[in-house]
């Protein structure tokens, strides 16, 4: 084995609909010598296989998976690429790669990818996700919410948000849209692809550019909905894990995603919770609170549930913890 | 093994995760392990009295869950406890149904 690698390379997702510009971000962000130690992974969709071209100047670090669509075909693919790739970084076979980006097919839901990192014995000792970066074209993006939910689940899901082609689209326009992204998505910074220079850091480690639970009141897709929950004393760990669980199990296909930092009793550092759907990846103890908020905070993007029965389940099962007796609960912001 | 779905060393849950390099745990060490499992365990309970079943911790290794009939059912985690838990009792065990809501409520009193 050459030079040491981190025990945990993390991966990114980069989604977006047909057309929104992952590909070209993607060649933005390569283009940055500080990326250089990227594996991509692409996913060849159609019978051109344009992004393949596009991307070729990678040489040996990218891996062409030949199926057509993540979603139902490539998990298998998906593990056993990213198991090959370990495997001949640490016999020095392949570059010494430090992180991988994954770009999805344009339909993709992320769900499935991120399960294949933490659900693969092999991949979840080896690999992290680092998050889940969603470009949203500025000219269609608008109506691609309102047709497809496969769009508003990819924005929900993200860590960050990229808007592309505001070049393109009117003012008026570009501002509708991030009030509607703003809206699904309280949590995920919006970024302006085109007139940003874009820090490849805040793109490809979205979830260590810091915890933001504010949200401007707006309407966004008439089914999905985003709250919050701030609890002010420190959490119960084993009644929150029985919460999540018994919660996600029964209603996981419409909690698009679940964010939280955490203060946990008989813990000084905070605890952040990533969850997408049905999964919750494992839990990360962070240095430092992002602000001077010690509260606990939890933001939830749901589909056809109704927050207040949620945050009522929430405050029942923390309740049934041993020293929650005198904990005073206190509700956060609500948008939509 | 993964109960469900066969895979060996499948069976990890995020809230009882194996103790590694910048994952949270509180399986550092086999006390706090087992206090933490004994702890998940009665919560759990609280809320399987509702539909007439309760868990056992297994050798802190696993989870037997038996109705108050007698059937009972083997459980890796807490991923795979509540559809266990469904497909024992025959009902959804739902943390939003409000009687279950009340009834925690009401027991929390």
């Amino acid at each position: 084995m050459g030079e040491a690698f981190a025990d945990l390379t993390p991966v990114t997702l980069l989604t977006g609909f047909l057309g929104s510009g992952k590909t070209t971000l993607l060649r933005r962000l390569l283009a940055d010598p500080a990326l250089s130690d990227t594996a991509v992974i692409i996913n060849e969709f159609g019978e051109i296989g344009i992004d393949h071209h596009l991307v070729e100047k990678l040489d040996d670090q990218m891996v062409l998976l030949s199926s057509g669509c993540l979603c139902c075909t490539v998990r298998g693919e998906l593990a056993a690429t990213l198991r090959d790739l370990h495997s001949r970084r640490a016999r020095g076979l392949a570059p010494l790669f430090r992180r991988v980006a994954i770009e999805s097919t344009g339909l993709a839901d992320p769900f499935p990818v991120l399960s294949t990192l933490s659900a693969d014995p092999v991949l979840r000792h080896h690999f992290m996700a680092a998050g889940v970066a969603t470009t949203v074209d500025a000219v269609n993006g608008l109506a691609q919410l309102g047709a497809h939910i496969e769009s508003v689940r990819q924005a929900a899901a993200a860590d960050v948000i990229v808007l592309t082609k505001t070049d393109l689209a009117a003012p008026a326009a570009v501002s509708r849209l991030s009030g509607k992204l703003r809206a699904i998505n309280p949590a995920a910074p919006l970024l302006h692809g085109v007139e940003e220079p874009l820090d490849p850091n805040a793109i490809l480690s979205p979830r260590h550019g810091g915890f933001r639970a504010t949200a401007e009141p707006a309407a966004a897709h008439s089914d999905v909905q985003a709250f919050s929950i701030v609890v002010d004393e420190p959490i119960a760990w084993a009644a929150f894990g029985v919460w999540l669980t018994m919660l996600l199990n029964r209603h996981g296909r419409n909690i698009l995603r679940v964010k939280g930092i955490l203060a946990l009793q008989g813990e000084e550092r905070p605890v952040a919770v990533h969850g997408v759907q049905h999964l919750v990846h494992a839990p990360t103890h962070l240095d430092r609170w992002p602000d001077g908020d010690r509260r606990s905070r939890l933001v939830f993007i749901v589909e056809k549930l109704d927050p207040e029965l949620i945050r009522r389940s929430f405050a029942a099962f923390n309740r049934l913890s041993r020293t929650a007796a005198a904990q005073s609960l206190s509700f956060g912001v609500t948008y939509v | 093994m993964c109960s469900l779905c066969g895979v060996l060393g499948g069976a990890e849950h995020w809230a009882d995760a194996a103790a590694r390099d910048g994952v949270y745990t509180r399986n550092s060490d086999p006390t706090r392990r087992r206090r933490e499992r004994a702890e998940r365990v009665r919560i759990a309970n609280r809320a399987l009295a509702h539909f007439g079943m309760r868990l056992a911790d297994w050798q802190g290794a696993s989870y037997l869950l038996s109705t108050l009939t007698g059937k009972s059912e083997v459980v890796e985690d807490f991923g795979h406890l509540w559809p266990a838990a469904e497909k024992l009792g025959g009902r959804l065990c739902d943390p939003l149904a409000p009687d279950l809501l009340a009834y925690l409520e009401a027991a929390d009193g």
